[in-house]
């Protein structure tokens, strides 16, 4: 749950990308670190192993200004996506404000992709939270592989897969290029912030 | 898992750790809670550690840890000690859900620093009207 600090002010937002393994969501962190370096004053932490996948979490702060009188602080936090983790995913889920997941277009990860919103209905249902409850936003990464002939699923399959019941908004993004990165990243502050308001009086 | 504090509740807990740790010459302590948040946070104006990552990363290191005392058959290890050549870092649970962060000095022996941490517990739990035992 996020934080208010009434004696400072203050609200900390904690906000996790989730999905599948290689999916890019320490690419989406590392985009908006270099996109907003200059008004981002600490050093992303990153926890990766030698494979460069990350390992425990990546974690990335900054401020977004001042909501209803209080300093907003969101913390970013991405999640290892690989299956042999999920140890490691249930712990960085506790006390989540919003959810981004990211999606792996391409056609061979469809499977994965299924699973891994499964895993994180599971997780969530750990700290009985209800996925269809927590702030979420869902981008399907790597759309522009398409152009190098590698087969992507259409939109319309990922909604289906995906969408279909949770009904959210969903951006076609590419975390290297930094296509929607940023699109997604204001979605799921600003659906945060609505969902967390009403704690700001 | 939700919960608030005024900030008269704050304020309380800022003056314990200011006065039972920061004035003994503990360099910067804070509370988090298993999420990361910091609750509050105290230091002595020379430190210049970046709490908020601090906290992430203290949190995700106490579950880490807490995962391993549940394979040896323990509940959990309720402090961890890191010791460094210049800097050390203590944590402690005061109750299940906030853990207290302290970083310190080697001008400071442990076992003493474990006592004032003990106290500073005590009396947090008492700002925070905790009754659970760690």
């Amino acid at each position: 749950m996020a934080f208010v600090n009434p004696k400072k002010k203050e609200v900390q937002v904690k906000i996790v990308y989730y999905g599948p393994g290689r999916g890019g969501k320490t690419t989406n962190l590392e985009y908006i670190y270099d996109k907003f370096s200059s008004r981002i004053k600490t050093e992303m932490v990153t926890i990766k192993t030698h494979g460069d996948r990350t390992l425990f979490f990546d974690f990335l702060p900054f401020d977004i200004g001042k909501v209803n009188g209080y300093d907003v602080k969101i913390q970013l936090y991405t999640v290892p996506g690989q299956v042999k983790y999920n140890a490691t995913r249930r712990l960085v889920l506790r006390g989540v404000d919003g959810m981004v997941f990211v999606a792996d277009a391409m056609a061979v990860r469809r499977e994965k992709n299924i699973l891994s919103l499964k895993n994180l209905q599971e997780n969530l249902a750990n700290y009985k939270r209800s996925i269809f409850k927590v702030p979420m936003v869902l981008q399907y990464n790597k759309v522009d592989l398409a152009e190098q002939g590698i087969p992507i699923l259409p939109v319309e399959t990922l909604e289906q897969d995906l969408n279909a019941k949770l009904k959210t908004a969903s951006f076609p993004a590419s975390a290297l290029m930094g296509t929607n990165v940023v699109a997604t990243l204001k979605k799921i502050i600003s659906l945060t912030m609505a969902s967390i308001v009403k704690d700001l009086k | 898992m939700s919960y608030t504090f005024g900030q008269e509740q704050l304020d309380g807990i800022e003056d314990v750790l200011q006065q039972d740790l920061i004035d003994i010459g503990v360099s910067c302590v804070f509370i988090i809670d298993m999420a990361g948040n910091i609750i509050a946070n105290r230091d002595n104006g020379e430190s210049q550690h970046d709490v908020y990552s601090l906290a992430a990363l203290a949190a995700g290191n106490f579950g880490a840890v807490s995962a391993m005392a549940k394979i040896i058959g323990e509940g959990e290890f309720s402090l961890l000690f890191h010791k460094g050549v210049k800097e050390n870092i203590h944590f402690n649970k005061i109750v299940s859900e906030f853990l207290m962060i302290t970083i310190f000095s080697n001008d400071i022996s442990l076992g003493f620093l474990r006592l004032k941490v003990n106290e500073a517990v005590e009396k947090i739990k008492t700002a925070l009207g905790a009754t659970e035992v760690p």
